[in-house]
């Protein structure tokens, strides 16, 4: 990338500031003129809150506008709009629905959440068997989704049901945009280990979905679905350039530097045993990334949420252990319902338990050994005896 | 401070296909394990061709002294593949560790290495740590000549000189003594790969090259540990493609094996780590070349990880080859082998992490 780009996105950002003051204008006015004006997500196309700019001009553009004190996208509430639903709509969605979506999405006016997973299509996520039936200029939607974060704060969903349930399951799945205020959604907390609820279930009951809601053609769901679960892996995994010694294992080295009398030899030795994995992973991420921008492929990517699990929960576990009888403590088993999701939040306890998640949510650190073994080492499939029999004849 | 960049060049990647293509063309498994039943033949031929034809004994040498002037980067590569093979050649002793105590030496020396007419070999145990001082059990006597043995040496049975290093008052001094003026004693080692010798110094001559050499030792020793990293990564990477090569033909309750789940999740489990290795190694690698404020640290996060990486690699070698990996016939002892030797040189991993520490405050 050119010093040209950056001195001519680092100009933008300037001319802007000079025409919005932060300390003066109001946050959504000016979270809006900065989509208009392409300063958003940079790497977007113009018009869509971009300048199709490198995406690695971004960080720079952030540090700007934090630094001028500008507002902020409530980035904390909608990781999965921007992480995940943002990037599938760009790719698949037509001019009309990145024109509609995109702009309050990135504002944080309209926060999203992700309709995938049910009771019985985990792992098997194309064994979902929401349905929705077309009724005229639209669909009918029947079924109940679970596990999703953010659900009661939301305001749209992403949402992938069958619409053919007479052809073989990847094939009769259908990608909706849906309306969480429509009277058929009803959203109920699912309470977790953490004693709070970060996520919930949802049932849909003759949800009305327009046709102009579907993103990509009907029957093309598990293409569109794929998008976003290689998204959210990415968003997962890659670590987006945390710092040496920060995130999880920051704040575990931190409690053994403010507690010297917990200090034991077997301790010391696990705890920069994994210092080190936290900095090779780190430095995994970064020739990731280096190579993404090359367009070489990366491997690597996949087996990146694997590492940030394990790593999470062995640090996690370790802190506990470290706090001796102050380990015994909990902050709250409150049921609340909080509006984002927090790994390193709270006290040792809670990421204690919250980063038991990392290694199930957006997809099982087993079901992710199996993707890596099969596409990046090229092993045997595992035996996937109802890929080509119709869905409505499957056992379920 | 801006990221290292991580990427191989074009250049490398040449250097990485020439050496690959000698190896493959010299270096066969069963030459190798010859060392293990005393036939060294394959020895001095390849480091010929290695040193002299392809010129990487001076790869580290600067210019002015006849060498490529080329960096860790290179050398880094070079081992990688020398890791894939199992090499039994004296690059990381002379090439690496020798041309980097002697960079402020005196005399002709360093000129000789590099132009692979010599090889040298620092009088030290492949143990020996960057992070405490190193044994000194050669003494200059009354004589003014050397006495005393260095146990546990590498390369010295490849060497031409013995770089010694000797108290000399308050400091260190590094002596250089020819291969004639000392007994070098094989060792049975365990990996025989890279065969140690006990250097027996009983009135040996000797040429004061560097005259205050702890700085330099040190230095020596901690590119030795960095660039380890890169052979360890090597190594790691032959063991994982080899099983999976395996695991793709061996058939069982009429499969193929690797279709197994259980196998399925330990490679990809491997694969994680093999890629988290090359990372790491070429990390420190690129720190050193570039002379970054962080290339001790970085030395010490890659040698901690990849010398576990590489015996844990060649573990799940011999294990998931089965019956076959326990035998002498298969290339996996070699690696295994090695593997366990290269966990202990320059300082094993809990050594690294100790001494790291104290470098990122998280004091015992």
């Amino acid at each position: 990338m050119s010093e040209t780009a950056r001195d001519d996105v680092r100009a933008r950002v300037t001319a802007f500031l000079a025409e919005h003051d932060p300390a003066t204008t109001e946050p959504l006015t000016f979270l809006r003129a900065r989509y208009d004006a392409g300063l958003a997500w940079v790497s977007y196309p113009e018009g869509h809150g971009g300048l199709g700019l490198p995406q690695e001009l971004q960080p720079e553009v952030d540090r700007l506008f934090a630094r001028a004190g500008a507002p902020g996208n409530n980035v904390r509430a909608n990781g999965i709009g921007l992480g995940m639903a943002a990037p599938t709509i760009l790719a698949f969605g037509t001019e009309e629905q990145k024109r509609r979506f995109l702009r309050p999405l990135w504002t944080g006016e309209e926060i999203w959440c992700q309709l995938f997973s049910e009771p019985g299509a985990g792992s098997d996520l194309a064994a979902i068997a929401t349905r929705a039936v077309r009724d005229g200029d639209g669909w009918v939607v029947n079924g109940q989704k679970v596990w999703t974060s953010g659900a009661h704060n939301s305001r749209w969903g992403i949402l992938v049901a069958r619409t053919n349930p007479d052809v073989p399951k990847h094939q009769g799945l259908t990608y909706f945009l849906c309306d969480m205020t429509d009277p058929g959604v009803e959203v109920r907390p699912l309470r977790q280990i953490t004693g709070e609820a970060e996520f919930n279930e949802v049932f849909l009951t003759d949800v009305r979905v327009p046709d102009a809601h579907r993103l990509g053609a009907e029957g093309e769901g598990w293409r569109v679905a794929n998008a976003t679960l290689n998204n959210e892996r990415v968003a997962i995994g890659s670590g987006g350039g945390v710092p040496r010694g920060g995130g999880m294992v920051g704040v575990v080295a931190d409690t053994w530097r403010a507690h010297p009398e917990r200090r034991t030899p077997e301790l010391h030795d696990r705890l920069l045993t994994l210092w080190v994995e936290a900095e090779v992973a780190r430095i995994t991420g970064l020739r990731l990334r280096q190579k993404l921008k090359q367009g070489q492929p990366g491997p690597e990517g996949s087996a990146m949420k694997l590492t940030f699990a394990r790593l999470n929960q062995r640090l996690s576990g370790l802190e506990v252990e470290l706090l001796g009888e102050d380990g015994l403590r909990y902050s709250d088993w409150t049921f609340v319902r909080p509006d984002g999701v927090e790994f390193t939040g709270r006290d040792a306890g809670y990421r204690y338990l919250r980063a038991k998640g990392n290694s199930i949510e957006g997809g099982t650190s087993e079901i992710l050994r199996n993707i890596v073994a099969e596409r990046v080492l090229g092993l045997p499939s595992e035996p996937r005896v109802d890929k080509d029999i119709p869905w409505k004849e499957l056992d379920k | 401070m801006s990221d290292l960049d991580l990427l191989f060049t074009d250049v490398e990647d040449d250097l990485r296909a020439s050496v690959r293509a000698l190896l493959t063309d010299r270096c066969d498994p069963a030459s190798v394990a010859a060392l293990y039943d005393g036939d060294r033949a394959v020895v001095a031929g390849l480091w010929k061709a290695l040193a002299a034809d392809l010129g990487l004994a001076g790869l580290l040498v600067p210019e002015e002294h006849g060498g490529a002037g080329a960096s860790a980067r290179e050398a880094g590569v070079v081992l990688e593949e020398l890791g894939r093979f199992a090499a039994p050649v004296p690059f990381l002793t002379s090439a690496v560790v020798a041309t980097v105590a002697l960079a402020d030496a005196v005399g002709p020396l360093l000129a000789e290495l590099a132009a692979g007419e010599k090889t040298a070999a620092l009088a030290v145990p492949l143990s020996a740590s960057p992070y405490t001082p190193v044994p000194l059990p050669v003494r200059r006597g009354p004589d003014g000549l050397l006495h005393g043995t260095a146990t546990s040496v590498a390369g010295a049975l490849e060497a031409d000189v013995l770089l010694v290093p000797v108290r000399d008052g308050a400091t260190v001094a590094l002596y250089a003594v020819g291969a004639d003026a000392v007994a070098r004693t094989p060792v049975v080692s365990l990996d025989m790969t890279r065969q140690l010798a006990d250097v027996v110094l009983d009135g040996a001559a000797g040429e004061v090259v560097v005259a205050d050499a702890e700085a330099a030792l040190r230095r020596a020793l901690l590119t030795g540990a960095a660039l380890l990293a890169s052979e360890q990564a090597g190594l790691a990477q032959w063991c994982l493609r080899a099983t999976i090569a395996y695991l793709k033909e061996r058939r069982q309750f009429g499969r193929v094996v690797g279709g197994f789940q259980a196998l399925k999740h330990r490679l990809a489990d491997l694969f994680t780590e093999v890629e988290s290795g090359g990372a790491a190694a070429r990390y420190a690698a690129v720190a050193l070349a570039e002379g970054a404020p962080d290339a001790e640290l970085a030395a010490a996060v890659a040698q901690s990880y990849c010398g576990e990486l590489a015996v844990h690699a060649a573990e799940e070698a011999v294990q998931l080859h089965g019956g076959i990996g326990m035998t002498w016939e298969h290339p996996a002892h070699l690696y295994l082998k090695r593997a366990k030797a290269d966990q202990i040189a320059f300082g094993t991993p809990g050594a690294h992490r100790a001494h790291l520490a104290g470098l990122v405050d998280l004091p015992t």
